[in-house]
């Protein structure tokens, strides 16, 4: 009975709802293929090709066209570094709302806050002379800005949240959408747009063309013709060491406090206020640092009319953290798998019939599972029904839940 | 004047609309931040019943009843779209937040996945030109071509879409229904008290069924309305943040009906100068007065969520926002 409990611990079953979410996801994107497939009358064996290239998309080596045009696998260094690359930003967000949502808060301004960090870390690689400061310096202080960006942009819903008892999910949409404007505002007219290549006005320049671009530390030899660089080290450094504040420090355990009740937090003399505003702050520095680590980058382009339209990346933060349950170190694996589906979609697109929206219809039915969470565990319960485990004093409560209900607007 | 009220009429119509969308659903207890991607699916079906439709042998004599068909078929995607968030919310007892989240992120996906395989292209157009086939001119009206009809003639009966009417009507009808009918008032109590309306009897978990899918079937009108009267009926997987600018106005306007209409108003016209500033000429004398003054369109744009911030650090203390809305009912916990 009792090594039946470590066994199937509350951990574990986490991940197990959360493998449960995502293969329920693939499965539904292979309904989908197949469906779309019958509808327009192509043949079935696309729809396959289809969905092994969304299974294993970055083993995809192309077709062998002398061999009757069959799909053909196997170790892609392309494909693994840009997976790598692109999971950068999406490990940070995922991050952010991680730990916005350990206090209880659901950080649903990543957008917004991606953005203000995009801005500020593009405009100061830009506009610092490397002739004069030294490039890496300028990486730095780039890097730097936008996380003071992200930190002031989650500041706005903490501070609303903290002292006027205002629910953070509506401050962070007004704040999205006012960087959203405030982004393009900024850029129009200014002179980071790229004027020097035709057709490119709609885009700032590189941030290459003044000598600034993340340090390669040898990814770009492991993976030729990727854009790997060490933005990847520095998102799974950051990933650690949010793992070590969270779970082993007394700031960590104050804002886990304020998460699981704010009032009991309170009557046991935390601060639950700073708790909210900081917890928000770093929240909005790390989906900033991961616009940095995106765009710093050397030869990104940023389409900066931004004002109809929300980054993909900062909504995917949601997704990450929700498959990693919040933990900091489950984001990068997670990360990684949404970065991975996300060229399966590129590829699906470059050698099928089919688009890479598909992916993104597979990621937004596994958030939409995901909240089933409770549900799945309760299932899993319910088959070993000797171990009434979600009474077990010693696991953790879901995070949200109890916040949950006192989040709402008196 | 007349034309920055005809185009802001335009704007407000699907606004306040989908801030009633709003409403319904905060109202029987459940945060419906899936609004956008409602509005979304909405006009992604509007678009595509229209084309087929015109395709399919409708003429040009048949445009006003084939516009009451697609807003009857937008009202039924929105609402089937929407109980994917009732199932998840009522049933499962899921985080309303997250579920929200899935079907913003969902509803462009699927479009954008469809729109690409079955048309070849990233946007869904109607067959034939929106303006043309939907618009209304006092000509249909009866009137003469030259007739002067005065601001409010020309504002209502000149260059208006059959939806500007529709929408105000169904807008009126169902802000009646939830205040002065019985069924509304049982609603209402349901995002209050459900455990108070359970113990009288009423179905809270049918309650918010009912007011999901009533948000839904408007706000899938909605979106169909907007990319009808706004880009000319094409669909591409995106109504540009509206959904969540009619969050905004929904909750600018306290939840109540006539606030929204004001409020919804008001945004309308900050949407429409930020739409055509530059060419606006207010008067009709020539002089561009908003091009002049050089304010960014941005800044236009920026406006309505920056009021509702201040808005809402002022007047926090006072808000009406459905006390019970966001938290699953539990009848075990009654």
């Amino acid at each position: 009975m009792k090594k039946q409990r470590t066994l199937w611990n509350d951990g574990s079953k986490t991940v197990a709802a959360s493998l449960l979410s995502i293969l329920m996801g693939v499965i539904f994107g292979g309904i989908l293929l197949v469906l779309v497939a019958l509808f327009l009358k192509m043949p079935l064996a696309s729809a396959w090709e289809g969905f092994r290239i969304v299974l294993a998309g970055i083993f995809n080596t192309g077709r062998n066209y002398d061999a009757g045009s069959v799909l053909t696998f196997g170790f892609n260094p392309r494909l693994m570094g840009d997976m790598l690359f692109r999971s950068t930003p999406l490990i940070m967000t995922g991050l952010s709302v991680a730990l916005a949502y350990k206090t209880g808060l659901f950080n649903i301004g990543a957008p917004g806050q991606y953005l203000m960090g995009t801005a500020a870390s593009i405009m100061v690689a830009l506009a610092i002379d490397t002739s004069v400061v030294p490039a890496a310096l300028v990486w730095l202080l780039a890097f730097l800005a936008a996380v003071a960006a992200g930190a002031l942009w989650g500041c706005i819903p903490g501070l609303f949240k903290a002292y006027l008892n205002v629910n953070e999910v509506i401050t962070s949409i007004m704040t999205n959408w006012i960087a959203a404007n405030l982004v393009t505002l900024a850029f129009d007219g200014s002179p980071f747009i790229n004027l020097v290549d035709y057709g490119k006005t709609g885009f700032t320049l590189k941030t290459s063309t003044n000598g600034v671009a993340t340090a390669k530390l040898g990814m770009d030899a492991l993976f030729g013709g990727s854009s790997a660089n060490a933005g990847f080290l520095v998102a799974l450094v950051l990933a650690i060491v949010s793992y070590v504040v969270i779970s082993k420090t007394t700031f960590g355990y104050e804002l886990r406090c304020c998460g699981s009740s704010k009032s009991a937090a309170k009557y046991a003399g935390m601060n639950e206020k700073r708790s909210i505003v900081l917890s928000m702050a770093i929240a909005g520095g790390l989906a900033a640092a991961g616009a940095a680590l995106y765009y710093l980058q050397g030869d990104v382009e940023f389409s900066w009319h931004t004002s109809m339209s929300l980054p993909a990346t900062g909504f995917n933060g949601i997704p990450v953290a929700l498959l990693a349950s919040c933990n900091p170190i489950g984001c990068v694996f997670s990360g990684m798998f949404m970065a991975y589906l996300n060229i399966s979609g590129n590829q699906l697109s470059t050698f099928t019939a089919y688009n890479e929206y598909i992916a993104d219809v597979i990621v937004a039915v596994i958030v939409y599972l995901s909240a089933f969470t409770l549900f799945f565990k309760g299932l899993m319960d319910g088959r070993r029904k000797a171990a009434p485990i979600h009474h077990q004093p010693g696991a953790a409560p879901p995070p949200a839940e109890p916040a949950r209900e006192e989040e709402k607007q008196s | 004047m007349t034309f920055l009220l005809q185009q802001t009429l335009i704007y407000t119509v699907p606004l306040i609309l989908v801030a009633l969308a709003g409403v319904f659903a905060e109202r029987s207890g459940i945060i419906n931040l899936a609004l956008e991607g409602i509005m979304v699916i909405g006009a992604f079906v509007g678009a595509w019943f229209v084309r087929s439709q015109q395709e399919g042998g409708w003429n040009e004599e048949q445009a006003q009843l084939l516009l009451l068909a697609a807003l009857l078929v937008t009202a039924a995607a929105g609402a089937l779209f929407s109980l994917l968030l009732s199932f998840s919310a009522v049933k499962m007892k899921a985080d309303q937040t997250i579920g929200g989240t899935a079907l913003n992120l969902l509803a462009p996906a699927l479009v954008l996945f469809l729109v690409n395989i079955v048309f070849q292209q990233n946007t869904l157009n109607l067959r034939y030109d929106a303006p043309s086939w939907f618009m209304l001119f006092q000509t249909d009206f009866g009137f003469e071509r030259k007739a002067k009809l005065g601001l409010v003639g020309d504002l209502l009966l000149n260059k208006t879409y059959l939806t500007t009417y529709i929408g105000i009507l169904i807008y009126v009808v169902l802000s009646v229904v939830l205040y002065k009918t019985r069924f509304g008032l049982r609603l209402r109590s349901c995002g209050e008290h459900p455990q108070a309306a359970d113990s009288v009897g009423i179905n809270v978990y049918r309650m918010r069924y009912l007011g999901t899918s009533i948000s839904g079937a408007l706000a899938g009108m909605g979106g169909f309305i907007y990319a009808l009267t706004t880009s000319n009926g094409a669909a591409n997987g995106d109504v540009a943040g509206f959904g969540f600018l009619a969050l905004a106005v929904m909750i600018f306007g306290n939840w109540k009906p006539l606030n929204i209409a004001v409020v919804g108003f008001l945004f309308g016209l900050l949407k429409c100068i930020s739409a055509c500033s530059g060419t606006l000429d207010i008067n009709g004398d020539g002089v561009y007065t908003l091009a002049q003054i050089g304010v960014s369109t941005y800044v236009y744009n920026m406006l309505p969520y920056v009021i509702t911030l201040v808005v809402l650090a002022f007047t926090s203390k006072k808000s009406r926002a459905p006390k019970a809305e966001g938290i699953p009912y539990d009848k075990g916990q009654r």
